[in-house]
C-alpha cells in the first residue's frame, strides 16, 4: 500500500529515481483528470466532488460521469477513495458518522445530495453489491423477497415467486436453491452467497448496481461466474464496480478510472487505459511498480 | 501460647524465609556473573523457600485445629467411669465438664466430674502448647532445609507455578462444594418437610396458612400449606415487572445501538446502568411509599377498589430495576450484529426502522430472548420490593390492584424471630426455597442455552 502523502513529498527531499516520487511531484502539479471523465449520455453525473471525514479530505474534486448501460470499474492502490467514491452514488456514506460529501451529485438528472432528496427510493434506484457477501439470516426465498417487501412492489404471493424466481435465475443462482429456497442463506457457500447478495439488489429492479469489491472473497471460479454475470447484467443495468484486480477490470468494463490518493488521476476506455496510459502514475500502477 | 501469637511467628518466620532465598539467590547471581545464569528470577528462590516454611506448618495447624476437640474430648470422656449410655446424656455431661473448666459454672459439681475438668484444662494447654512447639519446628526446620538445599540449578520457578495452581483449584473447589453443601442442605430439610405435609398438597394446594399448633388444644390453626397462591403471586407480580421492562429495556438498547450517536451514548448508558446500583431496599420503600400509595389513590379515584400493598406497585417498581439489566444485555446483542447486514438492508433502500424490525432484531432475537430470561429469574428471586410492597396477604387472585405474597417474602416471613427449626412452618421455608431455586435454575439453564446457541451464528 503507498502511504505516501502529499504533505510528505513537499517536506522531504526529493528522490529523483523514485517513480512514485515523481508521480506524486507530478500529481500536485496537474490536478486536472486526463482523459474522458464525461460522457453525452450519462446515467449518473458527479461533479466536484469531495468527500470528508471528519478533518480529513478522502475525496479531492472528483468530476466523472457514468453513461447508460456501461460497466465503469474503479481501481487504485487501497486507500485510494474509491469505495468512499462509490458509497456516494447511494448515499451509503450516511451511515458514517462525520462524513460529509460536497459537489455535485445527480441521477438521470435529479440530485442525489440535497434537503428534501429522500434516500429510500434513491437506494431502490441505485442498488449495492458490497464485498464481503452479506445474506440476511433468513431463508433464500426471504433474502430475495425482502427488498420487494419492504417496497411493496408485489402484492401477491404469486407475484413475489415470480420476482424471486426471476432475480435468482438473472443471478445464476436458480439452478443451484431452486429446491431448497427455506433454507437458509447463510449456508450457501461464498460465491453463491455473493450471488444470491445480487439477486437481491436486482429484486428491487434498480436502474444502477453499484458494486463494491464484489469478488475479492470468492476463489477464481465463482469470480469467474460473477464477472460473467456483470456482462449479462450489462444490457439493463449501469455498473460500477470497485476492485483490486486489474484484469477483472480489464475483462468487465467498457472504462476504467485510477484513483489516487483522494484524486481521480485518469478516465479512458478501458483499452487505452491498459495498453496506452496518458498519465505517468497510472502507468507505474498498471505495471505494477506500486500499488 | 495463643493462637494470633502463634500465627504472628509464623508469619516472622516465613518472612525471614523469604528474605534468605531471595539474598542466597541474588548472591549466587552475583558470584556467577549475572541474573541469566539462575534457573529463576529470585523473588522465586525467595517464594521456594518461604512456600516450604510456611505451607507444612499450616497444614499441621489446620489440621489440629480440625481434630484436636473430638480427640481431647475422647480422652477426658474415657477416664470417666460411669458415664451416662445416652448420647444426649454424654453430650450433657461434657458440656458441664467443660463449663467448670472454663470457669463458667460453680456449686456442686461431683468429685467425678472436678476431676474430670482438671484433666481437660490441663490436656487443653497441653495441646494448645505442643501445637505451637511443633508447627514453630516444623517451619523453622523445613525452612532452614530448604535455605540449605539452595542451588542455582533449582527449578524454583516451576515448583512455585505448581504450588499456586494447587491453591487456584483450592480455591474453585471452595466455590463449588459450597454451593453443593447449600443445595443438600435446602435437599434435606425439603425432604424433612415432605415427611409431614405431602408433596402433592404443598405444590397444588390452594390454601396457605403456615400456623401449627404449638398445644394439641389451641384453635385454629391447625396449618395449610399449599403453596399455589405464592407461585401465583410471584409469577403475577413478575409478570407486571417484564411487561414494564421488556419493551422500555429493549426499546432504549435499540435508540442506544442503532440512532444515538456516540456522544449521547456515552452518556446515556452509564446513566441507565446506575439504575441497576441503586440497592433495592431503596426500591422497596421507593415502591411502598410512593408508588402504592399512588396507585391506591389512583384506582380509588377511578373507582376501583385497591389495596395500599398491591402487585401492581411491587411490579412496576421490579420492572424499573430490570430495565438496566434488560437494556445492558439487548444492547451488547443488537451490538454483536454485522454492521454488514445493516449496510445489506439500507442499501436496498429500507429504513433505519425497517432495518431494525426485520433485520437487527430477528438476528439479534435469540440473544434478546436470553437476556430476558435471566431478567425473569432475577425477577422470580427478588425479595427486598415484594416484602414491602406487595404485602403479606396469601390471595389467590388475578386483580393486580390486591395484595398479593410472593415464595420470597414468605421464606423471609417463616424465618424472621424466634422460631424452632422442627416444626413444618420453618421447614416449609426451605422447601419454597427448593421449587425457587430449581426454577430459577431451569430458567438459567434455558437461557444460557439459548445465548450459546445465538453465539454460534455468525461464527
Amino acid at each position: 500500500m503507498n502511504t505516501m502523502t502529499l504533505d510528505a513529498a513537499g517536506a522531504e527531499p526529493a528522490k529523483p529515481e523514485s517513480v512514485e516520487r515523481k508521480a506524486v511531484d507530478t500529481l500536485t502539479k496537474v490536478r486536472e483528470t486526463v482523459g474522458q471523465p464525461l460522457c453525452d449520455d450519462a446515467k449518473l453525473r458527479m461533479r466536484n466532488v469531495n468527500v470528508f471525514y471528519g478533518e480529513a479530505q478522502a475525496i479531492h474534486d472528483v468530476s466523472l460521469d457514468i453513461g447508460r448501460n456501461e460497466v465503469v470499474a474503479m481501481i487504485g492502490p487501497s486507500g485510494c477513495g474509491k469505495s468512499t467514491f462509490l458509497r456516494c452514488l447511494n448515499r451509503m456514506n450516511d451511515t458514517i458518522e462525520g462524513c460529509r460529501v460536497e459537489g455535485e451529485l445527480s441521477l438521470d438528472d435529479e440530485p442525489i445530495y440535497g434537503p428534501r432528496v429522500d434516500v429510500v427510493p434513491l437506494r431502490a434506484r441505485v442498488g449495492m453489491v458490497f464485498q464481503k457477501p452479506n445474506p440476511f439470516p433468513k431463508s433464500i426465498y426471504d433474502n430475495v423477497a425482502y427488498g420487494p417487501k419492504i417496497h411493496g412492489i408485489a402484492s401477491r404471493r404469486a407475484e413475489l415467486d415470480e420476482i424471486v424466481e426471476n432475480s435468482l435465475r438473472r443471478a445464476g443462482l436458480w439452478n443451484e436453491v431452486k429446491d431448497r429456497l427455506d433454507k437458509p442463506g447463510t449456508g450457501l457457500s461464498g460465491g453463491q452467497q455473493q450471488r444470491l447478495c445480487i439477486a437481491r439488489a436486482i429484486a428491487v429492479s434498480p436502474e444502477v448496481i453499484l458494486m463494491d469489491e464484489p469478488c475479492s472473497a470468492l476463489d477464481p471460479i465463482a469470480t469467474a461466474r460473477i464477472e460473467e454475470l456483470i456482462d449479462e447484467l450489462r444490457e439493463n443495468y449501469t455498473i460500477a464496480i470497485v476492485t483490486h484486480s486489474m484484469q477483472q477490470a480489464a475483462r468487465v468494463s467498457q472504462r476504467t478510472a485510477y484513483f489516487h490518493l483522494g484524486h481521480l488521476v485518469e478516465v479512458n476506455d478501458t483499452e487505452t487505459v491498459f495498453t496506452n496510459p496518458q498519465h505517468e502514475l497510472t502507468e507505474a500502477y498498471i505495471t505494477g511498480r506500486f500499488g | 501460647m495463643q493462637t494470633p501469637t502463634l500465627f504472628a511467628l509464623l508469619l516472622l518466620l516465613v518472612l525471614v524465609a523469604y528474605g534468605t532465598g531471595f539474598s542466597r539467590a541474588l548472591a549466587a547471581a552475583r558470584s556467577r556473573g549475572g541474573m541469566r545464569n539462575l534457573s529463576s528470577l529470585p523473588s522465586y528462590y525467595g517464594l521456594h523457600t518461604a512456600l516450604w516454611c510456611g505451607l507444612p506448618a499450616l497444614l499441621l495447624l489446620g489440621a489440629w485445629l480440625a481434630f484436636d476437640d473430638a480427640i481431647i474430648r475422647a480422652l477426658v470422656m474415657n477416664g470417666i467411669a460411669d458415664k451416662p449410655d445416652t448420647i444426649a446424656g454424654q453430650n450433657l455431661l461434657y458440656a458441664q465438664i467443660q463449663n467448670l473448666a472454663a470457669g463458667h459454672l460453680f456449686g456442686d459439681a461431683s468429685p467425678q466430674v472436678q476431676a474430670a475438668a482438671e484433666r481437660l484444662s490441663s490436656l487443653q494447654s497441653g495441646s494448645r502448647n505442643l501445637q505451637a512447639a511443633l508447627s514453630l519446628i516444623l517451619a523453622s526446620g523445613l525452612g532452614a532445609f530448604a535455605a540449605l538445599r539452595f542451588s542455582p540449578e533449582l527449578r524454583a520457578r516451576e515448583k512455585v507455578e505448581k504450588v499456586l495452581r494447587g491453591v487456584l483449584i483450592t480455591c474453585a473447589c471452595a466455590a463449588i462444594f459450597t454451593t453443593v453443601g447449600i443445595l443438600l442442605s435446602v435437599l434435606f430439610e425439603s425432604l424433612r418437610f415432605f415427611q409431614s405435609v405431602p408433596v402433592t398438597e404443598f405444590l397444588f394446594g390452594l390454601h396457605w396458612s403456615p400456623q401449627m399448633a404449638l398445644r394439641a388444644d389451641q384453635v385454629g390453626s391447625s396449618g395449610a400449606f399449599g403453596a399455589v397462591p405464592l407461585f401465583t403471586g410471584t409469577l403475577m407480580v413478575s409478570a407486571i415487572a417484564m411487561f414494564v421492562a421488556v419493551p422500555v429495556g429493549l426499546m432504549s438498547a435499540i435508540y442506544l445501538a442503532e440512532y444515538a450517536s456516540k456522544r449521547v451514548r456515552a452518556i446515556a448508558k452509564p446513566i441507565i446502568e446506575i439504575l441497576a446500583g441503586v440497592p433495592t431496599v431503596v426500591y422497596g420503600f421507593f415502591a411502598a411509599l410512593t408508588v402504592a400509595p399512588f396507585i391506591r389513590d389512583l384506582a380509588n379515584s377511578v373507582g376501583l377498589q385497591a389495596s395500599s400493598e398491591s402487585a401492581l406497585a411491587a411490579g412496576l417498581v421490579m420492572g424499573i430495576m430490570i430495565i438496566p439489566f434488560i437494556s445492558s444485555l439487548s444492547d451488547d446483542v443488537i451490538n454483536a450484529v454485522p454492521q454488514s447486514l445493516r449496510d445489506g438492508s439500507l442499501g436496498l433502500g429500507s429504513t433505519r426502522s425497517e432495518t431494525v424490525r426485520k433485520v437487527v432484531i430477528p438476528a439479534a432475537l435469540p440473544g434478546i430472548v436470553g437476556g430476558v430470561l435471566l431478567a425473569v429469574s432475577r425477577a422470580i428471586g427478588e425479595t427486598m420490593i415484594v416484602v414491602m410492597a406487595a404485602g403479606l396477604a396469601a390471595n389467590l387472585t388475578a386483580n393486580p390492584l390486591e395484595s398479593v405474597t410472593t415464595v420470597t417474602v414468605q421464606i423471609v416471613t417463616l424465618l424472621v424471630g424466634d422460631q424452632e427449626f422442627d416444626s413444618p412452618k420453618t421447614l416449609a421455608a426451605f422447601a419454597l426455597g427448593l421449587m425457587l431455586f430449581v426454577s430459577t435454575l431451569v430458567l438459567n439453564f434455558i437461557a444460557l442455552h439459548v445465548v450459546k446457541k445465538y453465539r454460534e451464528q455468525y461464527d
